[in-house]
């Protein structure tokens, strides 16, 4: 439309360069691309009614203080609703998974990002990469099957119990840190190339050593991109559900010990909503009163990471 | 060494001097800084290689582990419990190429559209535009199963109504990755020069004609990058299918909407998985082994189509 009338200045004496007509056609494609684009609104918009209509219903049966306890049975009877065994399996696999992933995701954005030759990174981005690609239910598999295994043979003893349990958060933990990798080295990597080179060079000038310059020059600049990238690391393995299923166990329990069977949010979703529950009844509900309880704590480390990421970006770009 | 000769005295001893007064600055380095520089050098080197290790570990297993399965029947013959050295994945696969189909079908036109929208109409400083930018980069990262409990509760059952059908899936799949083709065709439609919009508007088309023939032409290669790399992610998910009706062992080839069920290739590697047995825990690698290829097959065509007509200004 600007484009149209910057030429229409003069009356009479220039040739208008207007349309000729009011372009109906444009206008109504221009519509039906917006709507395009407001269709992600509605997805939103319909994700959270799903999930919020039947988690009204949910606490119309169950209190507030009954939700916010431990002991979570909800297909028992009585069943006995305390969201916070499942929430304590989530924090419980994301901590080992993180522990996990940050050193070494954050290593590999550093040796990308200040030491490794472009040949070098042309191998290694494109595998990581492929890292990155692998579907979850195959790093899932890997955790049980082979990650389990290496696990008790190598755990010392009876420390916090014995890796004796068949299925254990660690395992799910490690297959998650695998997962979440790609992730916080991608985005870490795109922080630390954005510093700009002057800052490096002026720490070699004054004699810095390289270790020196990646650690005390470029990571503190890159500090909020890398921030950024270990909540979005965080928020990715909250909302993880195959490796949890496959290796961590199916047992709602309150504790942080590794080594022991435990059920996260996603797990517990996964496995009662697959199942026959007539709709309408209170554990078909706790189903989505759970969604809802894992949406807010991904929306919320999403809200931090897009914030943090737009920041990094304003300084440097 | 005798062929060069500095011209006068006095520049030779000024390029000693120089050298002595930078052998002073960089030999003055602490010798435990020279030492952790090359430890932290180890470390990070060591990091990478864990990682790799672990993909490496994570490939090897799976073939290894699937090796007697592997053969033509993982593609041709249903699965089964009780004969399971000629089970397959072809009602599984079958279902996964259905619904990938759909996926195209329909994230095609509205990613497509969407970003055609965000980069060349929406005025930046609305609120309305800003608030979807926001919206589609939080989409991308709301967990696969929570599309599953959208799937559930609004297509499944709900407003949409269509029950437990392998469309559903389609379209909680669909939902799931439209963010991702977006994302990736906004950033092809950057791509192109505003100086090729400014000749054609110059010459009198319309925005919608620069856009249809001058702008989308030339971000084709990121767009189509994009769509397979969405596709390659909905192949793989899993969660939400498990939510919206893809069901355990379907033994007949599905069709879009058949009421009997459907299953998808990584759905029917779970099943197999969760099975303690030895024979379930070889299909399932077996069944890894399968969906990793026809993963493989797509990502190759997607370089090969980024390398053929990527178009650098």
């Amino acid at each position: 439309m600007e484009a149209t009338s910057i030429g229409a200045g003069g009356p009479g004496r220039r040739p208008r360069l207007e349309a000729p007509s009011r372009r109906w056609g444009e206008r109504a494609i221009q519509g039906l691309l917006a709507l395009c684009a407001v269709l992600s609104v509605v997805t939103t918009t319909a994700i959270v009614i799903s999930l919020v209509g039947p988690t009204i219903g949910f606490f119309q049966d169950v209190s507030l203080g009954e939700f916010f306890s431990t002991e979570w049975f909800p297909t028992f009877e009585p069943p006995q609703f305390g969201v916070l065994d499942i929430v304590a399996g989530t924090v419980n696999v994301t901590l080992w998974g993180m522990l996990f992933a940050i050193p070494i995701g954050l290593a590999a954005a550093i040796y990308l990002s200040e030491y490794a030759s472009p040949r070098v990174r042309k191998v290694i981005k494109p595998i990581l990469e492929i890292l990155a690609g692998i579907p979850t239910v195959a790093i899932g598999f890997f955790a049980a099957s082979f990650v389990i295994p290496i696990v008790q043979d190598v755990w010392p003893g009876g420390f916090l119990g014995g890796a004796e349990k068949p299925f254990f958060a660690l395992a799910a933990g490690l297959g998650i840190g695998l997962m979440i990798v790609p992730i916080i080295a991608s985005i870490s990597e795109d922080a630390m190339s954005a510093v700009p080179r002057g800052l490096r060079e002026g720490a070699y000038a004054m004699g810095a050593t390289k270790a020196k310059v990646a650690l005390r020059v470029v990571f503190p600049a890159a500090l909020s991109g890398i921030v950024a990238s270990i909540v979005l690391g965080v928020s990715r393995a909250l909302g993880e559900t195959m490796i949890v299923v496959l290796a961590a166990g199916s047992t709602p329990n309150f504790t942080l010990n590794p080594v022991e069977s435990i059920q996260a949010i996603t797990s517990f979703i996964a496995t009662t909503a697959t199942g026959d529950i007539a709709q309408g009844s209170v554990t078909y509900e706790s189903v989505f009163a759970a969604g809802t309880v894992l949406f807010v704590m991904t929306l919320a480390m999403n809200m931090i990471s897009i914030r943090l990421v737009r920041r990094y970006r304003e300084v440097y770009e | 060494m005798e062929a060069y000769r500095p011209p006068t005295e006095r520049t030779r001893f000024a390029v000693a001097g120089a050298r002595a007064n930078v052998a002073a600055v960089l030999g003055s380095q602490p010798r435990g800084d020279v030492i952790r520089n090359n430890v932290f050098a180890g470390l990070l080197g060591l990091a990478v290689l864990i990682a790799l290790a672990g993909l490496a570990a994570l490939l090897a297993q799976a073939v290894v582990e699937g090796a007697p399965a592997l053969g033509t029947n993982l593609i041709t013959e249903p699965p089964s419990t009780i004969d399971t050295a000629n089970a397959g994945f072809r009602p599984a696969l079958i279902g996964s190429l259905m619904m990938i189909a759909f996926v195209i079908v329909l994230i095609v036109p509205l990613g497509v559209g969407a970003a055609i929208y965000l980069e060349e109409y929406a005025d930046n400083t609305r609120w309305w535009n800003r608030l979807i930018e926001l919206n589609i980069q939080n989409l991308a990262a709301v967990p696969s199963i929570i599309y599953g409990i959208l799937g559930l509760g609004f297509i499944v059952r709900g407003p949409l109504d269509l029950g437990f059908i392998l469309l559903a899936g389609a379209i909680t799949l669909a939902l799931l990755v439209l963010p991702v083709v977006i994302i990736a065709s906004r950033e092809a439609i950057r791509a192109v020069p505003p100086s090729i919009r400014e000749g054609s508007l110059a010459l009198g088309a319309t925005r919608w004609q620069t856009t249809r023939r001058q702008v989308l032409p030339a971000a084709i290669p990121g767009v189509a990058t994009g769509v397979i790399l969405a596709v390659s992610r909905a192949i793989g998910e899993t969660a939400p299918l498990l939510l919206v009706g893809a069901t355990v062992f379907v033994t007949f080839d599905p069709t879009p909407l058949g009421a009997n069920g459907y299953s998808a290739l990584p759905v029917q590697i779970f099943q197999y998985a969760t099975r303690p047995q030895e024979e379930f825990q070889t299909m399932a690698a077996a069944g890894i082994v399968l969906m990793l290829v026809v993963l493989l097959a797509m990502n190759s065509g997607a370089i090969w189509l980024r390398n053929r007509y990527e178009q650098k200004w």
